[in-house]
């Protein structure tokens, strides 16, 4: 299959590409930095994609940006089989306390985790629907499924971002469209790196071979590391009473 | 994927599982995350101190996240590749295609990183010479900050100071290196049982003209006569003609759940994995095909076998005994171990053929002995005893292996090779930002 993906070049999105990749997938990245995305685009030929990996720069913080890197992966795979895939692990990540401090920083993290993902998501829809259905595979997090005192403001882009997400799944999978929502809980990657590791924290490798397998079924949510389906179905269910006393 | 053991809390320890207070940053940023840093590290597979921090800069930089492969010319063999890639990773994406590591040490799980700062040796030492000698260029952040590029041809002395230099001459960011074709994914297996310890040392220099790689396993819980009998290995890649079609299954691999009582590698259980290791080889001589895993890694079978010494841990001891010195020195460095009552759960002896591409390259021509030793009361003594004995015969120690030894038996092995070395570190580096625990431990670095 042929997959535009945003965020491949570290963390889960470096190791779900990779797996991808070592199948003979095509792949076409699209990023902000150009030499990372280069970087990573060798190591995927090395490790088998189809064709050698394209690229093309695409900030999240910009949205005027999002057509055209799409419209250039899109023409990448015209004669090889056409767009199939657009996985989307781009986001951020800061601190409660840290967003608490800075409203600049909290608008950024809005702007970026729910709004312009969002406007990412509505371009990457368009062009999949056009090409007469695929996947859209898109990280949000657990973070988003309950308020939590740790972290609201992250969590809350998240919630949004899910949201988003069923409704377009609702919307168009009698169309073709099937949309993968992907709620992570704790994994070590450098987004996490120096936070305290809760019980059933993962490693991005196991983690992108689940959601791969999520994405060939076409499941519209997976909850990865797999223990945290299971830590989701009781947070899910706690009153709110409850929810108002838990400490993390 | 191969992880790195973290014990306490602001602990950090190396593979023989003594710990220093310290912690590490983990980044697939090497670029920013070497900033400031004293020290890289890759999987901690080191025994000693050589990957642990030094106590005023407490902070390394654990290189496993930088782990991309950039360049890989199936034409030629040339790869380059972030420092933090594991040998595990190469085995497995470019094994199926026919290409291996020119030396591989006893384990996978290593990093580019960790290869070429102990400059690492393997069994085809005597005929590929170590791992930097097929090392062509690398990318470094030196001590003043500057991220730069060095070959055998561009800033020379940097980068034969690097080749072993057990990253105390900057941070390796990324390695190119030449892999090598490989006629088939299987080894042909020659082994035979040598009776004492001087018949071993002339077999694995007979078996050199003949085979690519060669190691000995000797039992070192037999005196007297029979003292150093053990078993020789020999093999070679498989021609494609004499080896089967598939590709051999990997059998990794087992962890060891929990940390075993400290007396579960004592005397006794030594000795008898000892006796039943030299007589499962009932026959005099075995020939026939092995995975390459169970030829190179037999280790890896067992992840964390480390924790099978408990909490104390254990060290190894490995040297290097001229061949000028007569085979007599390897006997009298066996004898200082059998006499003291040591036992060494595994012991491997291998010839080595050549000197190191790097200043402070462990390797040279001589026989090398490892020893693993439990960490008891009286190391320290039977380490101090080992290293007399080694001083006497010219010989080196491995500083990868190394936890024990003292400041002034390492100058006093060192003495024609360090002056060099430490001057290529007051070139680049006159305030010794870069260091380790080892380094203070044995160059005198400021802590
Ligand atoms: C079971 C087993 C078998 C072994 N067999 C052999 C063998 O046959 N031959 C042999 O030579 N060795 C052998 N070793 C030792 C091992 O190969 C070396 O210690 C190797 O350096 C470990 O690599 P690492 O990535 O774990 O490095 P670490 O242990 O993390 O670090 C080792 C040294 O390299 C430095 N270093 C690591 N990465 C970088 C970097 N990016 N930049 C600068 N410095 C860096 C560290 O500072 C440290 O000094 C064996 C070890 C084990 C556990
Ligand atoms: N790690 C966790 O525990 C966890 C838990 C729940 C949810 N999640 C979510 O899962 C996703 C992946 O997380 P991760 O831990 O793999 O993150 P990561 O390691 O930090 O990787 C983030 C990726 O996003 C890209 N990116 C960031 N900002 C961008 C921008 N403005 N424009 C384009 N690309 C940008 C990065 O590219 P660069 O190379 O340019 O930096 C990188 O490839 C995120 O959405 C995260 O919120 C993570």
């Amino acid at each position: 299959m042929n997959v535009v993906f945003l965020g491949a070049t570290r963390g889960m999105g470096r190791a779900l590409a990779r797996q991808m990749a070592e199948r003979g997938d095509g792949l076409f990245l699209l990023g902000r930095a150009a030499d990372e995305l280069e970087r990573s685009a060798r190591d995927l030929d090395a490790r088998g994609a189809a064709g050698p990996v394209g690229t093309a720069r695409c900030d999240l913080e910009v949205p005027e940006g999002f057509g055209a890197a799409l419209d250039a992966a899109v023409d990448a795979f015209a004669g090889a089989g056409g767009l199939g895939v657009v996985v989307v692990t781009a986001g951020v990540f800061a601190t409660q306390d840290a967003l608490e401090d800075d409203p600049a920083l909290l608008e950024r993290m809005l702007r970026v985790n729910f709004a312009n993902t969002v406007l990412f998501c509505e371009a990457a829809r368009a062009r999949l629907l056009e090409a007469g259905g695929g996947t859209l595979c898109v990280f949000s997090s657990v973070a988003g499924e309950r308020g939590r005192r740790t972290v609201v403001l992250y969590g809350a882009s998240k919630a949004g971002l899910s949201r988003y997400l069923e409704g377009l799944d609702h919307r168009y999978r009698g169309r073709g469209l099937r949309v993968v929502t992907v709620k992570p809980g704790f994994v070590r990657t450098d987004m996490t790196e120096g936070l305290d590791a809760p019980p059933f924290a993962g490693e991005p490798g196991p983690v992108a071979a689940r959601v791969l397998r999520a994405i060939d079924r076409g499941a519209p949510v997976v909850y990865a590391p797999a223990p945290w389906a299971a830590v989701m179905a009781v947070i899910r269910r706690l009153p709110r009473a409850v929810m108002r006393r838990v400490r993390f | 994927m191969p992880g790195v053991r973290r014990k306490a809390r602001g602990t950090l320890e190396g593979w023989g599982r003594q710990s220093v207070a310290g912690s590490e940053v983990r980044s697939e940023d090497l670029v920013r995350a070497t900033r400031d840093a004293p020290l890289s590290r890759g999987l901690g597979r080191s025994y000693g101190d050589a990957s642990l921090p030094p106590p005023g800069a407490p902070r390394a930089v654990n290189t496993t996240r930088a782990d991309r492969i950039l360049a890989f010319d199936e034409r030629t063999g040339r790869l380059r590749a972030e420092a933090g890639l594991s040998l595990f990773e190469l085995n497995r994406v470019l094994m199926p295609r026919g290409w291996f590591t020119p030396v591989t040490p006893g384990t996978q799980f290593v990093t580019l990183g960790g290869m070429v700062a102990a400059d690492i040796h393997g069994k085809n030492q005597h005929a590929a010479g170590d791992f930097g000698d097929h090392v062509t260029a690398l990318r470094m952040r030196v001590a003043d900050g500057r991220v730069l590029e060095c070959r055998p041809t561009l800033e020379p002395e940097l980068f034969a100071a690097t080749l072993g230099g057990m990253g105390l001459t900057g941070h390796i960011l990324e390695v190119e290196a030449q892999w090598e074709r490989i006629p088939s994914p299987w080894i042909h297996q020659y082994s035979r049982r040598i009776d004492d310890l001087d018949a071993f040392q002339q077999a694995l220099v007979d078996a050199a003209a003949d085979w690519p790689f060669t190691v000995g396993w000797i039992d070192s819980t037999t005196r007297g006569a029979h003292l150093g009998r053990g078993v020789l290995m020999c093999g070679r890649w498989a021609e494609p003609s004499e080896a089967p079609a598939r590709f051999p299954r990997s059998t990794l691999r087992a962890r060891l759940p929990v940390d075993l009582p400290g007396w579960a590698l004592g005397r006794t259980s030594v000795r008898a994995f000892n006796e039943l290791y030299y007589w499962r080889h009932w026959r005099r001589e075995a020939e026939g095909l092995v995975r390459p895993e169970a030829f190179f890694y037999p280790l890896d079978a067992l992840r964390d076998w480390n924790r099978a010494y408990g909490p104390r841990g254990f060290t190894q001891y490995q040297c290097v005994l001229p061949h000028e010195a007569g085979p007599s020195s390897a006997r009298r460095l066996m004898e200082v171990l059998t006499s003291r009552g040591g036992a060494s759960f595994l012991t491997v002896i291998k010839d080595f053929g050549r000197e190191g591409p790097g200043l402070l390259s462990f390797p040279r021509p001589g026989i090398t002995l490892a020893l693993d030793i439990p960490v008891r009361d009286d190391t320290q003594a039977l380490v101090d005893a080992l290293n007399e004995t080694v001083l006497d015969a010219g010989g080196r120690i491995y500083l990868a292996k190394d936890a024990f030894t003292r400041r002034e038996h390492f100058r006093a092995m060192e003495a024609e090779r360090l002056p060099a070395f430490e001057a290529v570190r007051d070139a680049w580096d006159p305030s010794r930002r870069l260091r380790s625990a080892l380094s203070v431990r044995l160059f005198g670095d400021p802590a």
